[in-house]
């Protein structure tokens, strides 16, 4: 990261329950100190739009990937990221999202759209604006390299902040110490 | 030629949707929708699991209101095993519940909408956001951090953690809260009080300057949603089911909501992950009712605590000749009335001395009942969770409407009208554009939540011609 410059930082959520978004916003005030030393590109809580990521210096991720529109935010991040980090367990191995494959996709969607049992005359929604749902959800790196990755469902936000610090201030971690590798 | 506008993905949100606008050959907006595009299958792939699990895993459905899940599946394991939670156990999970209130309504208004109103519409779309306030608007913008840091400490005191507290149990909670840290907690709440006070101020000051467009934006009848207290009034934990008909008169009340399915069903459309509920005897789409602050506050006759109850009456005043509060922004409004009531009930809740007391769970006979419904009013509105489950105690089936599905026909209705008072399809900017994702922030969606189903939900605007033909994608930088 050069000197001249803020760092940038950017960040999507993909197939998550936004948790992790949320225990990154956990580090309340210290948004501060992470705005005083970089910049927040693109966000789910800022205003960006698809093709329109900037060229950032930390991407992170939240969630698993279950369609193709996934793949499209992911690659786009990946592609426009010197370090791509992956935060959560659904980003890092898929967590609870991941449980849908012990079932047939088609299943899946039948129970939700026709079988629920508050569901009057459903069909599956396959409109072309819907994207494809991959028959198995998988973990970001089956898609993209990824450089880090911070455990926790979600991860505390002391451990985001260090990891987002250490980015910011121009080291990659060798890890996460040990105090701050627990499920909060 | 008519032309297609796709924003995507539908930003300050929370969850993944886009909006597609379709414009004529002449410029004028032939329809709009709402697409949220997720889904993960939670009905599905909770079958066969033990119910005591669904607590700690419903409420990954939602990591922004987290508890709303944790508790709707409590209530629902409380009927499963036959008990009701003592005092203490019904009073720690309320306050859990005011403090998530507190939270996720300043986060709403705070975070991800006032941008729009304090910095306007057509503002920088890359200062158009909680930094922009931070940087415009510094005490606010601290103020605001520091309301939803307590809401997040009134949730770990008593769940250890958060987001995704693990303490519900059938019959109580797994732990209580101690006098010290309750001390604590109250010390701060009026602070915050007066943050959401200091919010309602900034809005109304908005409202008064900008009539027109409030008189404008997206304003329309519709049934009414919600749990109320046994008085009629506004209750956020427990009680029965209301629904209001567009007048504001109950056509259904005190109901029982383990018979909900008389009278709520949902429908499908081919466009979206979402589904449709409404109120059955109604139809579909007339029956379609909303949820949330507003559906709320529509749907009852008083506010039980002084403070809110005060701003409840000048609210009303904001209404049609039925008293009925129609229009779409009125959402911001409704809610920080209501961050005002979380803020209360806490403090009542932290002044009795039951909730420090020892009886933290009832007794079960380890008898199940083959199926229970537990019902709560999520931030966002009415969530629904229904089990079924065999005589091992595994789920043979799950059912559950979120808040945010109970909205999708009035946030489909408010884009649809947004677009066609402001979106001028000859000349189309970004922020005619972000006036269409106005209209779904107002609602707050969680579509965490609703694509607990299979979905999630950017937004992005394409103009596309009747044939499909993208003409031009709005794109911001
Ligand atoms: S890792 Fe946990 S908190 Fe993060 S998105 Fe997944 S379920 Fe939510």
């Amino acid at each position: 990261m050069s000197e001249a410059r803020k760092p940038v930082i950017a960040s999507v959520w993909l197939a998550g329950c936004s948790g992790c978004h949320m225990s990154l916003l956990d580090i309340d005030e210290r948004l501060l100190t992470v705005l005083e030393k970089g910049s927040i590109a693109a966000t789910p809580i800022t205003d960006f739009k698809l093709g329109s990521f900037p060229q950032c210096d930390v991407g992170l991720v939240e969630g698993s990937v279950t369609n193709t529109d996934n793949i499209k935010f992911l690659e786009e991040l990946r592609a426009k990221s010197t370090y791509l980090v992956s935060f959560g367990d659904c980003a890092g191995w898929g967590c609870v999202p991941f449980m849908r494959n012990f079932f047939p996709l088609q299943e899946v969607l039948e129970h939700g759209y026709i079988w629920s049992s508050s569901t009057v005359d459903g069909h599956i929604p396959d409109d072309e604006e819907l994207p494809t749902f991959l028959d198995v959800v998988e973990p970001i790196r089956k898609f993209v390299k990824v450089d880090f990755h911070i455990p926790g469902c979600p991860p505390s936000a002391d451990t985001i902040f260090y990891v987002v610090n250490e980015l910011l201030e121009g080291r990659m971690p060798a890890g996460i110490p040990q105090p701050l590798l627990h499920f909060d | 030629m008519a032309t297609k506008y796709i924003v995507e993905p539908v930003t300050r949100i929370e969850g993944h949707a886009k909006i597609t606008c379709v414009v004529d050959d002449a410029g004028k907006v032939d329809h709009a929708r709402f697409h949220v595009v997720e889904f993960r299958g939670f009905e599905k792939f909770c079958e066969g699991r033990h119910f005591s699990e669904m607590p700690t895993l419903t409420e990954r459905i939602c990591g922004i209101c987290p508890v709303s899940h944790h508790l709707a599946s409590a209530k629902a394991i409380d009927r499963l095993a036959g008990v009701q939670p003592t005092r203490t156990a019904a009073l720690l999970r309320e306050l859990m519940h005011m403090g998530q209130v507190a939270q996720s309504h300043a986060l709403s208004f705070f975070h991800l909408s006032s941008p729009d109103l304090l910095l306007g519409p057509d503002s920088d779309p890359a200062l158009r956001n909680v930094v922009g306030i931070v940087q415009a608007f510094p005490e606010v913008g601290l103020r605001a951090v520091k309301m939803r840091k307590w809401g997040q400490e009134v949730i770990a005191a008593i769940g250890g953690r958060k987001i995704h507290p693990n303490c519900a149990v059938p019959g109580g909670m797994a732990a209580g809260i101690s006098k010290d840290v309750g001390r604590d907690l109250l010390a701060e709440a009026e602070t915050h009080l007066a943050t959401a006070m200091i919010g309602l101020d900034l809005l109304l000051g908005w409202v008064k300057k900008n009539p027109e467009v409030v008189a404008r934006f997206a304003v329309f009848s519709s049934y009414y949603g919600g749990l109320v207290n046994p008085a009629g009034g506004l209750e956020l934990y427990d009680g029965n089911f209301r629904i209001s008909d567009p007048q504001g008169q109950p056509v259904v009340d005190q109901f029982d909501t383990q018979k909900y399915l008389d009278i709520i069903g949902e429908r499908v459309e081919s466009w979206t992950t979402l589904k449709f509920p409404y109120y059955k005897p109604a139809g579909y789409p007339d029956g379609a009712y909303r949820v949330g602050p507003l559906g709320r506050l529509n749907n009852i006759s008083h506010i039980p605590t002084p403070r809110a109850q005060e701003q409840f009456e000048k609210y009303k005043a904001a209404g049609n000749e039925h008293g009925v509060v129609e229009g779409t922004l009125f959402y911001h409004y409704a809610r920080l009335i209501e961050a005002i009531y979380a803020i209360e009930r806490a403090q009542q809740i932290l002044a009795d001395d039951e909730v420090y007391g020892p009886d933290l769970m009832a007794p079960t006979t380890g008898q199940l009942n083959p199926r229970g419904v537990g019902v709560i009013e999520a931030p966002r509105g009415t969530l629904w969770h229904d089990y079924t489950i065999d005589e091992n105690g595994a789920l043979t089936n799950v059912n559950l409407i979120v808040s945010t599905g109970q909205n999708n026909p009035a946030m489909c209705k408010s884009v649809e009208l947004v677009a066609q008072e402001f979106v001028d399809g000859s000349n189309v900017t970004e922020g005619m554009l972000n006036r269409l994702e106005m209209a779904i922030r107002a609602h707050d969606p969680c579509l965490s939540c609703s694509t607990h189903a299979i979905g999630q939900m950017p937004l992005l605007v394409e103009l596309v011609d009747r044939h499909g033909t993208l003409l031009q994608r709005i794109e911001r930088h």
